[in-house]
């Protein structure tokens, strides 16, 4: 029992870390109605940008301090973002309102390329390690409760606190400031948006910006628990069936479909995997979301899709 | 100047229904052919063969199979990679399992076995679309690599799924010098290539093309959209899957599943885009490409920069061409989608109707 | 009027009832169809004619009601099914395949004759090829009879509205339907072009013997060209009969009059 609560819970903090990235689809899709596949290279631009400024800022300042370092770094990296949200909106978004799903979606799959390689020839392509101070060691939990307690990783714990907090915080800049609501608007209706004066390309830069932030903020995490490698960029097609489960449209849908599929796939992985041969998580978080296409498109909780003739 | 069309006249709708309806085109294409099967291996060192020609006409047929089912019946696919696995290790176990089976009924069958998996996998397309059923299909592209390197029985027990195949035999002729296997896949090529072109020309081809432009009005003149969309799936996955056999078996020799990863089948899918979506030869064109490209830039980045007194690492070469690619790939679904294969036609245009433009 | 005979019914609806999600888009209708006839569905914006004829050819199903066509049943029909049947249409919203050119687009009409198998067209030589000359010279036919032969070869996405119209028709008719349905033929035309369709519409009826079915806006044409008319009003039927029957008929009037003008 207490080691099927260790799992459950494990798959509960790498879900929150799924839902993170996941949110950066459904935001840029409710906006634009783009499926931004290059959510991953997103990550792996921010990680980096955040890693190598961290080491290079105190080297510039000639200073120790790690806390100013990375809250420099940091602050540097959100410039970094907010440049290229504003690029991708200039050079490659505007071309493209209007086209279809598909062709929206391979375009982001140039702009992933593009990111990828751009990221790696400014911030280099070896493995580096962001440290923010993220506490390394388990603590034991419940130990009144079942015998020898369970072990939880602190590190994971705050990672998960501070994807809720983000979460939290994003839900409220929707809910109740003026642009959360010109953001509304103009996912419902582009068109009667624009025609109520909201302007659409700055709304796009202000969403690949916020998507732009919560890659960075998956990409510190994931960077400081696995350190900062080519393979982030792959954590997109991770999180996509997350997405497919949640709905496209729903935060809520993101944050839980990130819950599913990040205990689906432990729990799978520990329980069936010995039985195939493992590795199975691959896959698996896949053929959750295909069995979800084929019985309820949707997802849980997006906005049903009609076609009319 | 020669390429008019003034006084030729057709007297019969089987003149006007022909592959390449102006005869300048036919000729020309004759002549390509036949310069690709006797003047290439005259001139051409191995390395070219190597380096550039095998892997150039294998990939054009996978880019073949994934225009077919892109680019005419406009189902989106990321599992492309996962469709030449298939056929890969399909015919493996075709020419491994049973005795005195030939090389190419291997391949083939492969390339059928691949062709059910399609089906399967296809299946979703019925459902959903765009985005949906590119998910769908890099459930395929996922689970095919977990399959191949954790199902021993595939690879007959081999370590992390790698498996290897001696030198094939064709009816007695033994392909084993770079020179063989150009020939080989050129042949094959060229087979797949001329039954792609009558298929597409034909009510097969004008059924995918209609459930890609319009599916309710194609249903409405009875298209069954599962049938059309089933066949293109059936038959984009044989053509990979033959492809991804002649690439296990004549390019590489032996392999394992990484080289029919998920990168793999963007390649692909960018190839056509590039190429020319929806247009035969710009299935070749986004191959040529893509070959063609980095080896360029291995050989002119350096030099470029030496000019500059820069010296460029190997690892910025490979960035550089990622980089080049995405953007390309932007820029034509801007600027053309349809790719290399429409500025060359539109080429043509102009010059048939030179110097007087209209 | 010329020579044709209206014979038998051959189509014939019976209390069809629609509705999406609660809201009723028609209401207990029943109206038939004569072989040879043009029957023609009029009604204001809204009326539920475009709904009535998706009823017909199975891209609804409705709720309630039968349709008997050639005395079988066939209320669950899909639009396969009513293509197979013999029923063929045309759109409001032309829905032409647009990266294909003209001649492909009439060919598709023939999709349902053609029987080659897939091994067949591959190889191209031999019967797939004897099938496309063959129903290639049929195409021909209708490209003539439609005069669009100057633009057989070009694109569809290229030509003008009034251009695609006739195409549309001429892919519904590629078909060889029993019975054509059009949807609005003659919206968004000038009347140059109208004079044309209406030309056609009566030609088609006449020379092929084929039974329309049109939905139009324009009472005028319609009260012109077609033998019965039914009228639509709300999703509920308010008329029907012959054009000078449903002129006279005051709820048609107020409906028409009294509502909309």
């Amino acid at each position: 029992m207490a080691f099927f609560l260790e799992t459950l819970l494990g798959g509960l903090m790498s879900g929150m870390l799924y839902s993170l990235v996941a949110l950066g689809f459904v935001l840029i899709f409710k906006a634009s109605g783009v499926f931004n596949f290059a959510q991953g290279a997103m990550v792996l631009f921010a990680a980096l940008a955040m890693a190598r400024f961290s080491e290079w800022i105190p080297d510039w300042l000639g200073m120790e301090n790690l806390f100013v370092a990375n809250l420099l770094a940091f602050a540097v990296a959100v410039v970094v973002m907010f440049v290229v949200a504003w690029l991708i909106e200039r050079l490659a978004l505007r071309y493209l309102v209007n086209q279809e799903g598909a062709t929206l979606l391979m375009a982001t799959l140039g702009i992933a390329y593009v990111l990828d390689g751009i990221g790696q020839t400014i911030f280099g392509s070896d493995i580096y390690k962001i440290d923010v101070g993220m506490p390394k060691d388990p603590v034991m939990m419940l130990e009144s409760v079942f015998e020898g307690g369970i072990l939880i990783n602190k590190e994971d714990f705050i990672a998960a606190l501070i994807a809720a907090l983000l979460v939290i915080s994003l839900s409220i800049f929707f809910q109740k400031t003026a642009t959360g609501r010109a953001l509304r608007a103009v996912a419902d209706d582009h068109q009667a948006a624009q025609s109520i004066g909201i302007p659409l390309d700055r709304i796009w830069v202000i969403v690949w910006c916020v998507a732009g932030i919560t890659a960075l903020v998956a990409g510190i995490i994931w960077g400081s628990k696995l350190g900062v490698q080519f393979s982030l960029s792959t954590i997109a097609l991770r999180a996509l069936p997350v997405v497919i489960l949640g709905g496209l449209t729903s935060v809520p849908g993101a944050i839980i479909g990130g819950l599913i599929i990040g205990v689906g796939e432990k729990l799978s992985e520990v329980y069936l995997g010995p039985y195939v041969g493992g590795g199975i998580e691959i896959w698996f978080a896949y053929m959750l979301a295909l069995v979800f296409l084929l019985f309820r498109p949707q997802g849980l909780f997006g906005e049903k899709i009609i076609d009319r003739v | 100047m020669f390429y008019r069309e003034n006084g030729q006249f057709k007297t019969s709708y089987k003149a006007d229904q022909q592959a390449f309806a102006i005869p300048q085109d036919r000729w020309a294409i004759y002549a390509i052919v036949a310069f690709a099967f006797i003047g290439v291996p005259l001139l051409v060192d191995e390395y070219m063969f190597r380096a550039i020609l095998v892997p150039f006409l294998i990939l054009s047929l996978a880019a073949l199979g994934v225009n077919i089912l892109v680019g005419y019946c406009g189902q989106i696919t990321l599992g492309a990679g996962a469709s030449m696995a298939v056929g890969a290790y399909a015919a493996y176990n075709f020419l491994i399992r049973v005795d005195g089976m030939p090389a190419l009924a291997a391949i083939l069958l492969g390339g059928l076995v691949a062709a059910a998996a399609g089906i399967v996998f296809g299946a979703p397309s019925l459902r959903v679309r765009g985005l949906y059923l590119a998910v769908a299909t890099l459930a395929a592209q996922f689970f095919w690599d977990w399959a191949f390197l954790r199902i021993k029985w595939f690879t007959n027990n081999a370590s992390s799924g790698s498996v290897s195949v001696a030198d094939i035999s064709l009816f007695g002729w033994t392909i084993s010098t770079p020179t063989d296997k150009y020939l080989f896949s050129l042949g094959i090529l060229v087979v797949f290539a001329v039954m792609a072109k009558n298929l597409l020309r034909g009510n097969m081809g004008r059924q995918w093309m209609a459930i890609r432009d319009m599916d309710v009005a194609a249903t409405v003149i009875g298209i069954r959209p599962m049938y059309s969309k089933l066949t293109a799936f059936a038959v984009s996955s044989f053509y990979l899957g033959v492809a991804g056999a002649l690439w296990g078996f004549v390019n590489l020799g032996s392999w394992e599943p990484a080289a029919f990863s998920i990168d793999r089948s963007l390649q692909l899918l960018f190839m056509v885009i590039i190429g020319g979506m929806g247009a035969i030869s710009g299935s070749f064109f986004g191959a040529a490409f893509i070959v063609i490209l980095p080896i360029f830039l291995n050989q002119m980045l350096p030099l470029v920069g030496s000019l500059f007194g820069l010296e460029v690492s190997t690892a910025l070469v490979s960035h550089v061409e990622v980089i080049i690619f995405g953007s390309l790939i932007v820029f034509f679904l801007i600027v053309e989608p349809h790719g290399i294969a429409r500025l060359w036609a539109t080429g043509r245009e102009k010059l048939r109707l030179w110097p007087f433009p209209h | 009027m010329n020579g044709r005979k209206i014979g038998e019914v051959i189509l014939d609806l019976k209390n069809i009832s629609l509705s999406f999600g609660g809201v009723k888009a028609l209401t207990d209708i029943s109206f038939d169809v004569r072989e040879h006839e043009i029957r023609a569905i009029i009604g204001p914006n809204g009326a539920g004619k475009s709904s009535m004829l998706n009823v017909i050819n199975g891209v609804y199903r409705p709720q309630q009601g039968d349709i008997i066509l050639r005395g079988e049943h066939h209320a669950n029909m899909d639009s396969y099914g009513a293509a197979k049947a013999g029923l063929a249409r045309t759109f409001q919203n032309i829905a032409l395949f647009k990266g294909m050119s003209v001649l492909d687009n009439i060919m598709t009409g023939r999709n349902l004759k053609m029987k080659a198998n897939m091994l067949q067209q591959a190889i191209w030589f031999g019967a797939a090829q004897r099938e496309e000359l063959e129903h290639r010279a049929k195409v021909e036919e209708i490209i003539d009879f439609l005069e669009i032969q100057h633009i057989r070869k070009t694109p569809v996405g290229r030509l003008p509205y009034g251009l695609q119209k006739r195409v549309d028709l001429a892919r519904a008719l590629a078909m060889e339907p029993q019975i054509l349905l059009l949807d609005e033929p003659m919206a968004g035309m000038n009347v140059e072009e109208k004079q044309d369709m209406c030309r056609f519409i009566l030609d088609v009826n006449d020379q092929f013997g084929t039974t329309v079915v049109l939905i139009e806006h324009d009472m005028g044409v319609v009260m012109d060209i077609s033998d019965r008319v039914v009228v639509l009003d709300y999703g509920k039927k308010i008329g029907d009969g012959t054009p000078d029957e449903v002129r006279a008929n005051p709820d048609v009037i107020s409906a028409y009059l009294g509502a909309s003008h």
